[in-house]
């Protein structure tokens, strides 16, 4: 029997095909979704701050994209994926009040797709589709069987990137 | 005095920012309770300091609608303040201040409803921090008040992703009201890194972690 996991704000895990793993409600923070298509090993992370080196209490690895993405990666290697194959998908970083404000901490959304991106490039993990931005809160549940990322909002129509 | 971290926060400084919820949340009753022309009662605040990854399972799990009313700080601290409430308790609200009579639960806010439930969350807050104000003689100014009806994750991390540059919990104090339903709401004062000092430095308090 397939089992969906769940991960929590500033957590990740892990999962093997035909499991699935999702994230409920995300709303700035970002869900990157990692797999290795061969072994179809695959992962999650919830992270809710751009960089860990911006911030003094860093020891909480998966609140970051910086370090969180990296961990991500490693466990899914530890598991059997293998690090050239990986493929990414990503959603999430909304701006869920319409603040005209400059102030980085409201565009907090914003940065966290970028840096998630810039990680992501950094480790040469090819971001295969995104579905990041506006203002609405995202649930995501991600299959490792066959890529599908699939995004809930209130009041839309199910999608599937 | 130390940086502030709310992880190790003493059981001391827990019970004054307690005091400060009941207080506050005591006044917004009686604010709401004028606004909507009927008598409204609250049971004791609790006031919560949750894990991140718990969030989600507050306020009757991660994906109930909640309409969340966020209001910035300026003045002698910089932060936000958050009000935040089930889509049927803000219906009800909405409902009682416009004298529509009661609509369904699933019907979405119109424009003016919008405003409607962003001027509750002003006097709500607004008479929050009118008693915090009093108590601490801090000057607090807040910017107009903004809505967002979502999964009640997606609103919190908001306020999560802002005590997440200070640490790995969040504080958050929930009030019960009742008038003729029972009506949760929670509020969620944000100060940034350097206002909860503040606001327990002008109280006399000293030190603040263990």
């Amino acid at each position: 029997m397939s089992q969906i996991i769940k991960v929590g704000m500033a957590d990740l895990n892990i999962c093997v095909s035909p499991d699935g793993i999702t994230t409920l409600g995300l709303g700035s923070c970002v869900g990157i979704a990692i797999r290795d298509p061969v072994t179809k090993i695959g992962g999650l992370a919830h992270v809710m701050l751009p960089d860990s080196t911006e911030i003094k209490n860093n020891s909480n690895i998966p609140k970051f994209a910086d370090t969180g993405i990296q961990e991500l990666v490693d466990q899914i290697v530890a598991k059997g994926g293998n690090k050239t194959r990986l493929v990414a998908k990503i959603a999430g970083g909304a701006q869920m009040f319409a603040f005209q404000s400059q102030n980085a901490t409201m565009r907090v959304g914003d940065r966290n797709v970028a840096a998630s991106l810039k990680k992501l490039k950094e480790l040469n993990i090819p971001v295969l589709a995104q579905d990041t931005g506006d203002s609405y809160g995202r649930t995501v549940i991600f299959y490792p069987e066959n890529g599908d990322y699939i995004i809930r909002a209130v009041g839309k129509p199910e999608k599937v990137i | 005095m130390g940086e502030m971290n709310l992880d190790n926060l003493s059981s001391q400084y827990f019970d004054v920012l307690k005091e400060l919820g009941n207080i506050g949340a005591g006044n917004a009753t009686t604010a709401l309770a004028q606004m909507i022309g009927t008598k409204v009662d609250m049971c004791v605040p609790q006031v919560r300091l949750l894990d991140f990854k718990d969030v989600g399972d507050l306020m009757g799990g991660a994906e109930k609608i909640m309409a969340g009313i966020y209001l910035a700080l300026n003045g002698d601290i910089d932060g936000s303040i958050m009000f935040l409430l089930g889509k049927q308790a803000a219906r009800h609200l909405v409902d009682k201040l416009m004298g529509t009579g009661p609509k369904s639960e699933d019907e979405e806010f119109d424009e003016v409803e919008m405003s409607a439930l962003k001027e509750v969350g002003n006097i709500i807050t607004g008479s929050y921090l009118n008693s915090l104000s009093m108590m601490t003689n801090l000057k607090l100014i807040p910017s107009i008040p903004y809505v967002a009806i979502d999964m009640a994750a997606a609103i919190l991390s908001v306020p999560a992703i802002q005590f997440g540059m200070m640490g790995d919990k969040i504080l958050l104090i929930e009030t019960q009201f009742f008038d003729e339903l029972k009506l949760s709401g929670y509020f969620i004062l944000l100060p940034d890194i350097d206002g909860y000092s503040k606001i327990l430095s002008s109280l006399g308090m000293g030190d603040i972690s263990n």
